[in-house]
């Protein structure tokens, strides 16, 4: 017979059986068990975070950046609570994440025990699975069915709860060979028929556009997307999830529909015949008011969640699969499809697109008082730093011109917090994108607002040797919110003024925490600070970039509108029909 | 809006009731009825889930429910191929004056007298919804004491069973 092992060696044995190579936590009582041989693995390397939402938003970076699954473990309690947020974030955006938590002894579950909480209960609506998990000789099923469940289908957060008495007991370890889940069996292949008609549709269409969605980024299908557009000459248009999927430089490319997206993108889909929509699930801040969307459109919705199809709009050709295998068997149905002669002329509709994009740039004001414009700083950024580098964001207007105006080229080189929208998912991601990529250049681009919710991972990437850089976009306020209290509230600015142009000083936390911090508020030294932060990599940088706080993020489609009635400026409304040239 | 049955096969483990009421909750749907109990297959339980909902919602929600790992199966049925039936205890008023009224009306709807008091008696029931109904409006004259009722069972008529191929999945684009 096998020799017995504590539950906590199992844990960790199964770690390095699901190759992990790093997990974000912290230790505490109901957990702490599990620390102890976690000391001696040889494959785990475990970094110790700040704070647990910190441990959860680096998992979701380093899985993003990586495609590998995220590891984050807390102890119970605030503990697991903690990692809540993170946990949506992730289940929101699909993310891979594997969250391990202690619980408090199985005899002592239900007498609310010192940091007892029902993690597992509280989690279930923000997971895909969870797992409470008391017998020690389960640990290893538990762990290996939750890198499954993470990493495959529609990916996202799985969470293991194993108690602090089945830490400790000790049972022989017995890693499955096979996964046993009877109620899981994503479809991946898609239905040739479906297919077939799918290509049909494509080459008969006169407005068609490719609607990318995250799921392109997920499933590794850049490669096939790039291919499909290319060969049809269709325009493509890449979601918030989904900047970097397609070459911004690509021309093609339409850039971000939504919200805040360019004209261009926002009028191929209004206009459009046929939306051949990849991995996206038609999020309101991507349709604005539903009955105004897309109203001439068919729909072709590739998803490998049966869910999203006909949630929010229904689609004529429905295909569940993996994008990526979808792609690979359309791409050959076009090409026969266009071999039998069957092709539209998209010359007209080219003629309208490129009027939109010549018409309707992306662009902002430089403010004539001296001051730095945001826009500015980022456009700069992407840059000089280039589309090599990884680019995390917070949330709020930064994050709008971070997608808008960095320029991405590859993807998994953008990351930020869509579905969740968490402020402080920055830092923390930007640390474990570096953890995952330890040789590219990993920028936070943070919100002076954002900063100071996570900001204290700072110590965590100076004491782990993990050099990431900060551009902190500081305009001493919510600005996003401040743009909403600007158009819609009258400009009463109630409670969104940060003084953060004076407290705190970012350049002497940055120094506290071991980092280079520098400050920049002038256009002429942006390049050099860049250059400057760019240039040192031994510890992490933070720049203070102190920008003009009345510049807003144009285009906007205010909530609760359609999408035809975008704003370029302020009071400022594109036509979309082409005056006769 | 159209009410339908959902009779879901479910891996018996901890929590996947939580699982399912709490799915429905948090989409915004309510349950009209909810019976869980075991099957002739050891782990698995089955649920009857009756819900008042469009085609639109019905597809949201059986997708939905397809995603909970422990979701082994749904199967929807339609009014004409199912037998559905609930279980009622009925405390009714019934005095010497009243009794034998009463007891002709449980005879009446087959339904039977399990408890006896001198002022009152227990009735059980089970039957599709409209004749529990029919039951209880005959019987409210003499004075009901208290209801309690189980949710909806439910078996596709015919000699096919959840597990054969032949029944329709609830799910339609997977």
């Amino acid at each position: 017979m096998a020799e017995k092992i504590t539950g906590a060696e199992s844990l960790v044995r199964s770690l390095e059986n699901a190759n992990v190579e790093v997990v974000f936590g912290i230790p505490g009582g109901a957990i702490l068990p599990a620390y102890d041989p976690l000391m001696d693995s040889k494959s785990v390397r475990h970094i110790l975070v700040r704070h647990e939402q910190g441990a959860g938003h680096a998992a979701e970076g380093y899985a993003a950046a990586t495609g590998r699954v995220g590891v984050c473990m807390a102890t119970s309690g605030p503990g697991a609570t903690n990692l809540v947020t993170p946990i949506a974030d992730a289940h929101m955006d699909s993310v891979p994440m594997v969250a391990i938590t202690g619980q408090v002894p199985g005899p002592a579950i239900g007498t609310d025990a010192f940091q007892e909480a029902d993690i597992r209960g509280i989690t279930m609506p923000i997971t895909k699975h969870n797992y409470l998990v008391r017998d020690p000789a389960d640990i290893p099923r538990a762990i290996k069915e939750a890198f499954h469940l993470a990493s495959t289908g529609r990916p996202g957060p799985v969470l293991v709860d194993i108690t602090k008495d089945a830490l400790q007991a000790r049972s022989e370890f017995v890693w499955p060979d096979t996964i046993d889940l009877p109620g899981y069996k994503p479809t991946t292949k898609p239905h040739g028929r479906q297919i077939k008609e799918a290509a049909r549709m494509i080459v008969e269409a006169k407005r068609p556009v490719l609607y990318v969605g995250g799921g392109v980024i997920r499933a590794r299908a850049s490669k096939e997307l790039r291919q499909l557009a290319e060969l049809t000459g269709i325009p493509v248009v890449t979601t918030l999830m989904a900047r970097g999927a397609f070459p911004d430089s690509h021309t093609l490319h339409m850039g971000m529909p939504g919200m805040h997206g360019t004209v261009g993108a926002v009028g191929a889909l209004q206009q459009s015949d046929l939306l051949i929509t990849l991995g996206a699930r038609f999020d309101d801040r991507v349709t604005g008011r539903l009955d105004s969307f897309a109203q001439k459109a068919k729909v072709i919705h590739i998803d490998i969640d049966p869910a999203e199809i006909g949630k929010n709009r229904i689609a004529d050709i429905p295909i569940v699969a993996d994008v990526r295998e979808a792609l690979i068997q359309l791409i050959p149905a076009v090409t026969a499809e266009f071999d039998a002669h069957n092709r539209e002329d998209l010359t007209d509709w080219w003629r309208t697109l490129n009027h939109w994009r010549e018409t309707y740039p992306l662009g902002y004001d430089i403010p004539t008082d001296g001051t730095l414009s945001p826009q500015y700083v980022i456009e700069r950024l992407g840059k000089i730093s280039g589309p090599d580098s990884i680019y995390a964001s917070g949330v709020g207007q930064h994050q709008m011109w971070a997608a808008q105006f960095v320029g991405y080229e590859n993807p998994n080189t953008w990351l930020n917090s869509g579905g969740l929208g968490t402020m402080g998912y920055s830092v923390p991601a930007a640390m474990g994108a570096k953890v995952g990529c330890p040789d590219k250049t990993v920028w936070a681009i943070d919100g002076d607002g954002c900063f100071q919710m996570t900001n204290q991972e700072l110590a965590t990437c100076t004491i782990n040797n993990i050099p990431i850089k900060v551009a902190l976009i500081n305009n001493s306020s919510l600005g996003m919110v401040r743009q909403w209290q600007t158009l819609f509230y009258n400009e009463r600015y109630s409670n969104t003024d940060l003084h953060s142009h004076t407290f705190p000083d970012f350049v002497k936390l940055a120094d506290a925490y071991g980092c280079l911090g520098l400050r920049c508020d002038r256009p002429e030294d942006v390049d050099k600070t860049i250059e400057k932060a760019l240039s040192t990599n031994d510890v992490p940088v933070v720049v203070d970039f102190q920008v003009h706080r009345d510049a807003m993020v144009w285009p906007m489609v205010a909530a609760g509108t359609g999408n035809d009635e975008i704003s370029f400026a302020r009071d400022l409304a594109p036509k979309w029909e082409r005056e006769e040239d | 809006m159209p009410r339908h049955t959902l009779s879901v096969l479910v891996q018996d483990q901890p929590g996947v009731l939580a699982r399912i009421s709490a799915l429905f909750a948090r989409r915004g749907y309510n349950i009209e009825s909810l019976a869980v109990g075991t099957t002739e297959t050891d782990g698995h339980s089955r649920m009857t889930i009756v819900i008042d909902v469009d085609e639109h919602a019905l597809e949201q929600i059986t997708k939905q429910l397809n995603k909970l790992i422990n979701v082994l199966k749904i199967v929807e049925f339609d009014d004409e191929s199912v037998v559905a039936r609930e279980l009622m205890l009925i405390k009714v008023r019934a005095d010497e004056s009243s009794r034998a009224a009463v007891l002709q009306v449980v005879e009446l709807f087959r339904a039977k007298v399990v408890d006896v008091a001198n002022d009152a008696v227990t009735v059980e029931a089970t039957g599709s919804r409209e004749k529990l109904e029919a039951l209880l409006e005959v019987l409210q004259p003499h004075g009901i004491k208290e209801i309690v009722q189980s949710g909806v069972v439910a078996l596709a008529r015919g000699s096919r069973a959840m597990g054969d191929h032949s029944l329709r999945s609830a799910d339609r684009t997977a």
